[in-house]
């Protein structure tokens, strides 16, 4: 078992509840949800080259 | 200022002290814009870096999006400290601190209601996956033909192979089962939960799959309950990640959005 609190929050569970979480307003600027799903997309297309993105 | 815009990280109650956050997005200060009994926190940021299309260019920037979403949870969790607090979703920006009371007076009790379901508690994220065996490593280092001494070392390496493979699947069956039974005591210590998709091995950075990843809201004081319970299944068939304490960010949807 581990506790977050013994390292860095990992980036992974952070976008979670960064771009699954979290209420929910319309802003001014809009950023539609499909384009918040590209994120995940490109996340696993860059994943291979960054290798800083997982924790070792 | 008609060069900025305003970043909307959370909303909190307007007595709740001011949050001791070093710097938010974009190392802009961090502030409070107060209307009725909410206060919502927020930064000035740039007009253009934080208008429409330039945010929705540096999103698609892994590095960007890590300095933004580390950021963020940082002014969410100085946020957090001084009391209830509702979480915004990443990249919500609005033209003016106007714009920001509008919304703060006209979903007042939709917040209000949202602050109200996570004072006091905390939220707690539970990951499990399969947990490796002793043969994984045994067998995986173990070249064809070698080993049990078989007149057919190659009829007994894919022999080994298809073990190996059965192996797999009834330890992610019984890894399945086992989550399940896990997530429904963890929901009944919990005021509220809530699952997310399992992570990419390539993200969550464990080769074997995971099989649970969820978010727990409970009573500050029920922490330690979660923390036992999760402590006592680490044996098992199942390799347990906890984080937290999080910010309420898995429960603060306001009740009609």
């Amino acid at each position: 078992m581990t506790l977050a609190a013994d390292r860095e929050v990992a980036l992974v569970d952070l976008l979670d509840r960064l771009l699954a979480g979290g209420v929910v307003i319309s802003g001014d600027i809009t950023i539609s949800l499909a384009d918040v799903d590209l994120v995940h997309v490109s996340l696993r297309a860059l994943i291979s080259s960054v290798s800083t993105l997982v924790e070792p | 200022m008609a060069d900025a815009l305003v970043y909307l990280y959370a909303v909190t109650d307007a007595d709740a002290a001011e949050p001791a956050a070093p710097g938010g997005v974009d190392d802009a200060p961090v502030r409070r814009v107060v209307a009725g009994a909410l206060a919502a926190v927020v930064s000035s940021v740039d007009a253009v870096r934080f208008g429409e299309e330039a945010l929705q260019r540096s999103l698609e920037d892994l590095q960007w999006l890590e300095r933004a979403a580390r950021a963020h949870h940082e002014v969410v969790a100085a946020a957090a400290e001084s009391g209830p607090v509702a979480p915004v979703r990443l990249a919500t920006v609005y033209h003016d601190d106007q714009s920001v009371r509008a919304l703060l007076h006209e979903r007042a009790a939709d917040f209000r209601a949202a602050l109200d379901r996570v004072r006091g508690r905390v939220e707690w994220g539970v990951k499990a996956f399969a947990a490796p065996t002793a043969d994984d490593t045994a067998d995986a280092g173990a070249a064809p033909g070698s080993g049990d001494g078989s007149a057919r070392p190659g009829t007994s390496y894919l022999l080994r192979r298809r073990a190996e493979r059965d192996r797999a699947g009834t330890r992610l069956e019984a890894a399945t089962a086992a989550a399940e039974a896990l997530h429904r005591e963890l929901t009944d210590l919990a005021v509220a939960n809530r699952r997310y998709e399992p992570q990419d091995p390539r993200l969550s950075g464990h080769r074997e799959p995971m099989v649970l990843n969820a978010a727990y809201l409970v009573d500050e004081v029920g922490g330690d309950a979660l923390r036992e319970l999760v402590a006592t299944r680490a044996d098992g068939p199942l390799q347990l990640e906890l984080t937290g304490p999080w910010a309420p960010y898995s429960f603060a949807a306001l009740e009609d959005s």
